[in-house]
Order: structure tokens, then sequence, then C-alpha cells
């Protein structure tokens, strides 16, 4: 069925191309779904990636940009040289696919642990915090007058915004208003520029291989704002798989990560990425909540998500330890 | 009173069996599935065996720091109101230790390899 309208899709806007084959569903979010399939091609096949709304589902959810405004991030960041997928085609009433774009196919792993642990990224493991500083002054730099709609959020205002979400929880957590409290206590006011801010850049989140870097992947939650949220939520220690002691995704150290993107000649500011850390620490323990929600709520009623839900508590000890650091 | 075996006997004995008898015929998905199932009920056994005492030494802590009585819900929703006024932060005495070893008693039954919980416990907490 998505086979024989893709077929027809790629046959309109990929000269030579005759059709698809191996469509597969990669993931289907509440949302958004992702497939994988080849276009087929006299001169070879073609790897490609469809991500999508199907019609008739709802609006995106209040962060999410649209994917109109992340195939146009995606394609933007590709000219201007950071690693990402090329945007092959915009989804055209036509297609009858829902919305969405097509993408080329970047080989690779994204999977977090096979990343840290696997023989095959061993050399490229100790480059990568510094890497990635690089790629996100790349990302920071990209031309505000080029950007779609995007939303913007300031650090007041997203600790407004996490604060409503938590009270919506109605579970009650001494550590996350402690959290809170602090966040309130160490606003860093309106940051000195604003710039595009992925928004969930993170390890999980990005196509490596054994040369670095290939691809920055899940754009949906782009906005305006300091660009120091970036290099704060790159820390969060969710994110370093087990590897505690290398904040950078398990990869490296700040001081990697600060001078790839001081080299790229953009400026760190420490302490706002501190203070982003520790947001992140507390959004990812608000979501793991949310999740619960959603589980108890339906419409997912997966053990996958109640499981996440029980994961608030790591957020917990991680905040204590940045927060409130027992002596050794 | 109910008889036996107790729950923790019954859950551990359905997570072994899962985990011993039905992985090595599963495959793909199903075992990815199968994981998580199999972890949850590991979850669960760990929280049947630590929730009374955990509990218990909570609510004595948050008794001496808020000096009111109630279940350990309430009181936890006591403190999270004193923090979020002000009236209770990391300089009052006994805060961090509290929330410190209510904060390590929820590892221990929710991920016991994550591993900030492996380095807190190192430290003898």
């Amino acid at each position: 069925m998505i086979e024989a309208k893709l077929s027809r899709s790629v046959q309109r806007w990929c000269p030579g191309a005759t059709g698809v084959t191996g469509a597969a569903k990669l993931s289907g979010g509440a949302s958004q779904e992702t497939w994988r399939f080849d276009i087929v091609h006299p001169d070879g096949t073609i790897g490609a990636i469809l991500r999508r709304s199907p019609k008739g589902y709802g609006a995106a959810p209040t962060r999410a940009a649209g994917l109109a405004a992340e195939a146009q991030l995606m394609q933007l960041a590709y000219e201007a040289g950071v690693p990402s997928p090329r945007v092959m085609h915009v989804l055209i009433p036509e297609d009858d696919l829902g919305t969405g774009f097509i993408m080329q196919r970047v080989e690779g792993e994204t999977i977090a642990r096979k990343i840290l642990r696997d023989e095959e990224y061993a050399a490229a493991r100790p480059l990568l915090a510094r890497q990635i500083g690089g790629i996100l002054a790349g990302l920071h730099r990209l031309p505000l007058d080029k950007l779609p709609e995007l939303r913007s959020r300031s650090a007041t205002q997203e600790i407004a915004e996490f604060e409503r979400d938590y009270r919506s929880l109605n579970w009650p957590k001494p550590v996350f208003e402690l959290a809170l409290r602090w966040l309130r206590d160490h606003d860093p006011g309106p940051s000195v520029e604003t710039t595009l801010v992925h928004g969930d850049f993170r390890n999980g989140n990005l196509i490596i291989g054994a040369d670095g870097v290939r691809a920055v992947l899940d754009w949906e939650l782009a906005h305006l704002g300091d660009p120091m949220e970036d290099l704060g939520w790159v820390c969060v220690n969710s994110w370093r798989f087990g590897e505690i002691d290398k904040p950078v995704g398990g990869f490296g150290t700040r001081e990697e990560l600060f001078a790839g993107y001081e080299t790229a000649g953009r400026k760190v500011d420490p302490e706002r990425v501190k203070f982003w850390e520790v947001m992140g620490t507390l959004r990812w323990g608000i979501m793991c909540g949310g999740m619960m929600q959603r589980f108890r709520e339906g419409p997912d009623h997966s053990m996958e998500r109640a499981m996440i839900g029980r994961r608030a508590s790591e957020t917990e000890i991680d905040l204590l330890r940045l927060l409130a650091p027992r002596g050794s | 009173m109910q008889d036996e075996p107790t729950p923790i006997e019954l859950t551990k004995a359905v997570a072994d069996f899962l985990r011993n008898d039905i992985t090595p015929l599963i495959s793909g998905h199903q075992a990815f599935k199968l994981r998580v199932a199999i972890n949850i009920l590991d979850l669960v056994t760990r929280q049947l065996t630590q929730e009374a005492g955990s509990d218990a030494a909570e609510v004595e802590r948050l008794r001496a720091l808020l000096g009111i009585d109630g279940s350990v819900t309430e009181l936890n929703r006591a403190l999270a109101d004193r923090i979020a006024k002000g009236e209770v932060d990391l300089v009052t005495p006994g805060l961090a230790e509290h929330l410190w070893a209510t904060t390590m008693d929820k590892l221990a039954v929710d991920q016991p390899n994550y591993a900030s919980y492996r380095r807190e416990q190192g430290r003898g907490g």
C-alpha cells in the first residue's frame, strides 16, 4: 500500500526512478512515523527515509516545530555543511502520503550504547566531544533570516513552562521542587544572542560511523533561544549511557566540547551551560512523568512507556549530584 | 491474612520462568519486549521486598524534618510545598540527607544498575 504510493511519488520527482522496494516502518509515534525504503534506479538503488504525519492525524504537539520546518532546517544545515541528511522531496497532496518529507538515508549507528561500546567506533569516540562542539557552532550560525517560523523561548519562559507541566502531573517530588527553585534563583536572564537551538541534540539522535558524526537527526524541537541550551542538553547524565565521567554524551569532556565550539569561532558561557544542564535534567524527569501519564490514561498502554515512567528517579539522583553533591 | 507463597515469591517465580525458559525461544522485537517484561517483574519484586522498610524510614525522617504527622504521600506533598514556598532549602539541617536517603532508596528499586547510583553507593550511602 505505502510502497505503491511511494513508487508513484518518486517517479514524479526523481528522474529515472522506476519505483521503490523494501519499505519498512522504523518507528511510529502518536503523530509521526519514520519509514525506510529503497528507490529503484537504473544507476543503482538510493537509500531513502520517509518522515510523515499520516493523513487524519492530529496536529503536532505544541512544542514541535512541524515537519515542514524540520525539512527546511535539515536542508539549510546540509547546505551549510552541518552533517545532515539531504532532503529529497517535501510531500505534496498528490503523493497521498500525508504531510512530511523524504530524505536520503545516511548509513551509520544511532543506538547510543553500541556507539559507546562497539569496537567499530573505538577510534571515533575520543574525537566526538570536540567534533560535536564544532557541529553545534555551525548549527548556531545558521542565518536567522532563512529559518522557518519557530517558537522562541527564553530561560525564564522555559522554567515557567516546566513548572506548569510538573504541577499538571500532580506528582509531588521534593527534588524537582528544589531544582525549580535553583533554576529560578540562577536564571541567567535573556541571552546576549538569540540563535537557532536544535532542542534535542544528544547521543541517540546522531548518526555515527567509524569516521565520526555523519548526521544530526530529530529537529522537531528546534526553536529560537540561548545557544548554550544545546551545550547543556548534550551533557545531561541520562545521555551518557553509563559513561558518567564523560559528560558529553559519554564521549568526552566539557573542555573538549567547548574547545571544538570556540575553535569554530563561537564563544562558550560555562555558567549558562551548567544552568541548561540542570534544566535539561529536570526536563527529562518531567518528560518521564508525562510518559507515566500517557501510559496510565492511554492511548499508549505499552510496557516500555510504563518503564520510562520509572526513570524519573534517575533524574532525581542526577539533580542531587548537581545541586547537593556529597563529599567523596 | 492471605496464604502463601507471598507475592514476592510468586513474581520472582514468573520472572525466572520467562528469563530461563522463554527467552531462548524468542527473537527480534518480541525478545526486546520480553526483556522489558522481565525487567518490570524484577522491579516489582524489588519494590515488594524493600518498600515497607524504606517508606517507614522516610516517614520517620519527614516527621522529624516537618514536625507534623501523616502518610508518606501526605508528608511528601507537605515537603514539596514547603520547598516551593522557600520555607525549606538546602541550608535546612537534615534536608539534603533526607533527599539523598530517599532518592537512594528509589534507585535501589527502579534502577540498581544506574551508574550514578552505583557511584553514590560507593560513598557509603
